[in-house]
C-alpha cells in the first residue's frame, strides 16, 4: 500500500518511466520543454536507473532514435511537446510502421505563430493519424499509471505499436498533484520485461523498414491498420489488469452524470476537470450535463462511445485545437461521423476552447450549456459551424 | 520471396514488413528497368577496371582473360562505366525487346 505524495507531474511522468525500467531515453530539450526528460537525465545519471540516455540533435533525431533502440530490443522512452513534436512528424509514422512499442508522453501545447508554450491539442491533434496508440490523461495519476500500462500495451505481441501518453501542457504537466506512486515491486509484477518479436542482431540478421512495391504496400497498411483496430482489446484487457492489480479503474471511455442528463460534453483531457466542476455548478442550479472522456482516442473507442451515446438529445464536442479551415475541429468530425453512420438522431455542437493556455472557467461552460440546451447561436457568430468560447468580438 | 509480390496477403507478411531472409536482394532482378545495356570494345578495353570500380550495383565483374562485363540481371543501365571509361570502350546500346 503507498501513500500519495504531492509531486509535479512531469517529475512523477519521470518516475513512471523509471518505474517501468526504461532501457533507451532519446531526448533533446528543444523549447518548448518540460521536466519529464530533464528529469530522466539526472535519474540516469545518479546512477539510479540502468538506461542509455541518448542526448541528440533535434527531436526528428530523439524519434530516430528511438526507432533504433526499440528495433534494437530496448525499452525506449521519450517526451516531446508541441513544435518538438511536428519535427518528430515524419518518424511517427515510421514507427508504428515498424510495429515498434515506443512509449512517449506528449506533453500537449499550442503550435507556432504566434509563439506559444502554453497548453492545448495542436500538436497531438496535427499527430492524430500516424498510426500510434493515443491515450489521454486527465490528472496527475492518469498520467504516471497510462505510462506504466503503455509499455504493457505497446509491447504485447497482439499490439507491437507505439503509444503515446497525452498530457495537457502546464495545466497537467507543470502542476504539483497528490500522486499515489506504486513501489518497484508493484509494476515490475505488472509489467514483464520486454521480449521484443524481431531484433537488429548481428547473430541472426533481419531487414527492418524494407521498400514496398505498389505490389505489397497496400497489404503492409493494412496489416498494420489491422494491427490498431485489433489493439483496442488489449488496452482493455491492460486497464482491467490494471484496475485489479492497483485498485484504480481505467476504461477506454469514461463518463460523468451521463446517466442523468440529455446533454452531454465529450472532450479529451485535464480540461475535463474543469468540465466536471461545471457539470457540478449546473446540477445545483438543476440542471442536468453529463461528459463523455475517452481515455483511449486511437484506436477510436467507436462501440464505447456508442453504448455512452445512445438516447442523447444533443453532444457539444469541445475542442483544444483550430480547425483550420475545416468544417469543424476533428475530435467532433469523428463524433459526427460515428453518430450518422450508426443512424443515432443527435444534435451536434462543436466548441473550441482552451487555446494557447487559455483557461476555460465554469461560468463559460454554464453560459455555453443554455445556449447548447436553447440551440440560440450566441456564441456561434460570425457563421461558423463551430462556436469559440471565451474570444473577444 | 517464396512467391511473386503481388500474391501475397496482408496477413502473411511479417509484423513492420519484417525480412528475416539473409540476403535475398539477389531474387530482385533489377536489370528488368535497364533500357540500355553497356557493350564493351575488347580491342579499346586497356583492363584499368574503372567501370568495375564505378558500377554503382556492382553489376560488372572481370572476366578470366581480365576484360570486363556486366551481369546484365542486375545493370540497369544508368551508364556509369560507359562516362567513366578513359579509352571510351564502352558503349551504351538501347534494348531492343
Amino acid at each position: 500500500m503507498t501513500t500519495k505524495k504531492g509531486i509535479e507531474v512531469s517529475i512523477a511522468a519521470s518516475i513512471a518511466a523509471k518505474l517501468a525500467r526504461v532501457e533507451v531515453i532519446a531526448a533533446y530539450p528543444i523549447t518548448p520543454q518540460t521536466h519529464i526528460v530533464e528529469h530522466l537525465s539526472e535519474i540516469v545519471a545518479n546512477g539510479e536507473l540502468e538506461a542509455a540516455y541518448v542526448n541528440v540533435e533535434s527531436e526528428h533525431s530523439a524519434m530516430s532514435a528511438c526507432v533504433g533502440a526499440s528495433a534494437a530490443g530496448a525499452r525506449t522512452f521519450t517526451s516531446t511537446s508541441a513544435q518538438g513534436m511536428e519535427l518528430m512528424h515524419e518518424i511517427l509514422f515510421i514507427a508504428s510502421g515498424m510495429r515498434l512499442p515506443i512509449v512517449m508522453a506528449a506533453v500537449n501545447r499550442a503550435l507556432s505563430s504566434p509563439l506559444s508554450i502554453w497548453g492545448d491539442h495542436s500538436d497531438v491533434m496535427a499527430a492524430r493519424d500516424t498510426g500510434w496508440i493515443m491515450l489521454f490523461c486527465e490528472n496527475g495519476q492518469d498520467v504516471v499509471d497510462s505510462i506504466i500500462m503503455a509499455f504493457k500495451i505497446a509491447e504485447d505481441r497482439r499490439v507491437l505499436l507505439p503509444v503515446m501518453v497525452n498530457l495537457d501542457g502546464f495545466s497537467l504537466s507543470h502542476v504539483i498533484e497528490p500522486i499515489d506512486l506504486p513501489s518497484q515491486e508493484e509494476v515490475d509484477s505488472f509489467l514483464p520485461p520486454y521480449n521484443p518479436l524481431y531484433t537488429l542482431h548481428p547473430d541472426k540478421p533481419v531487414t527492418m523498414g524494407a521498400y514496398a512495391m505498389p505490389e505489397l504496400y497496400t497489404e503492409a497498411k493494412y496489416g498494420q491498420e489491422m494491427a490498431i483496430y485489433n489493439s483496442k482489446a488489449v488496452v482493455k484487457e491492460v486497464m482491467d489488469q490494471f484496475s485489479k492489480q492497483f485498485g484504480r479503474t481505467y476504461k477506454p471511455v469514461e463518463t460523468y452524470n451521463v446517466e442523468n442528463a440529455d446533454t452531454v460534453l465529450i472532450a479529451l483531457g485535464a480540461n475535463n476537470e474543469n468540465f466536471k466542476t461545471a457539470i457540478d455548478a449546473l446540477k445545483e442550479e438543476g440542471k442536468e450535463l453529463g461528459l463523455i472522456s475517452p481515455r483511449l482516442f486511437r484506436p477510436f473507442p467507436a462501440e464505447e462511445l456508442l453504448n455512452a451515446l445512445r438516447g442523447k438529445k444533443t453532444v457539444a464536442v469541445m475542442e483544444r485545437v483550430m480547425p483550420g479551415g475545416a468544417m469543424n475541429g476533428p475530435l467532433f468530425n469523428e463524433i459526427a461521423s460515428l453518430v450518422i453512420t450508426n443512424g443515432l438522431n443527435i444534435r451536434l455542437e462543436n466548441y473550441i476552447c482552451g487555446l494557447g493556455g487559455r483557461d476555460v472557467q465554469t461560468y463559460e461552460i454554464v453560459e455555453a450549456y443554455d445556449e447548447i440546451v436553447s440551440s440560440k447561436k450566441v456564441v456561434h457568430a460570425d457563421n461558423k459551424n463551430f462556436g469559440v468560447i471565451g474570444v473577444r468580438s | 520471396m517464396a512467391k511473386p509480390m503481388d500474391q501475397y496477403k496482408w496477413h502473411e507478411l511479417k509484423v513492420g514488413c519484417v525480412i528475416e531472409e539473409v540476403g535475398n536482394a539477389v531474387e530482385y532482378k533489377t536489370g528488368d528497368w535497364r533500357s540500355s545495356k553497356p557493350v564493351w570494345s575488347d580491342e579499346k578495353c586497356i583492363k584499368c577496371g574503372l567501370c568495375w570500380l564505378f558500377c554503382p550495383d556492382a553489376a560488372i565483374y572481370q572476366k578470366d582473360d581480365g576484360l570486363y562485363t556486366a551481369n546484365l540481371d542486375y545493370c540497369k543501365g544508368c551508364g556509369i562505366c560507359a562516362k567513366e571509361c578513359k579509352p571510351g570502350a564502352i558503349t551504351m546500346v538501347e534494348e531492343e525487346r
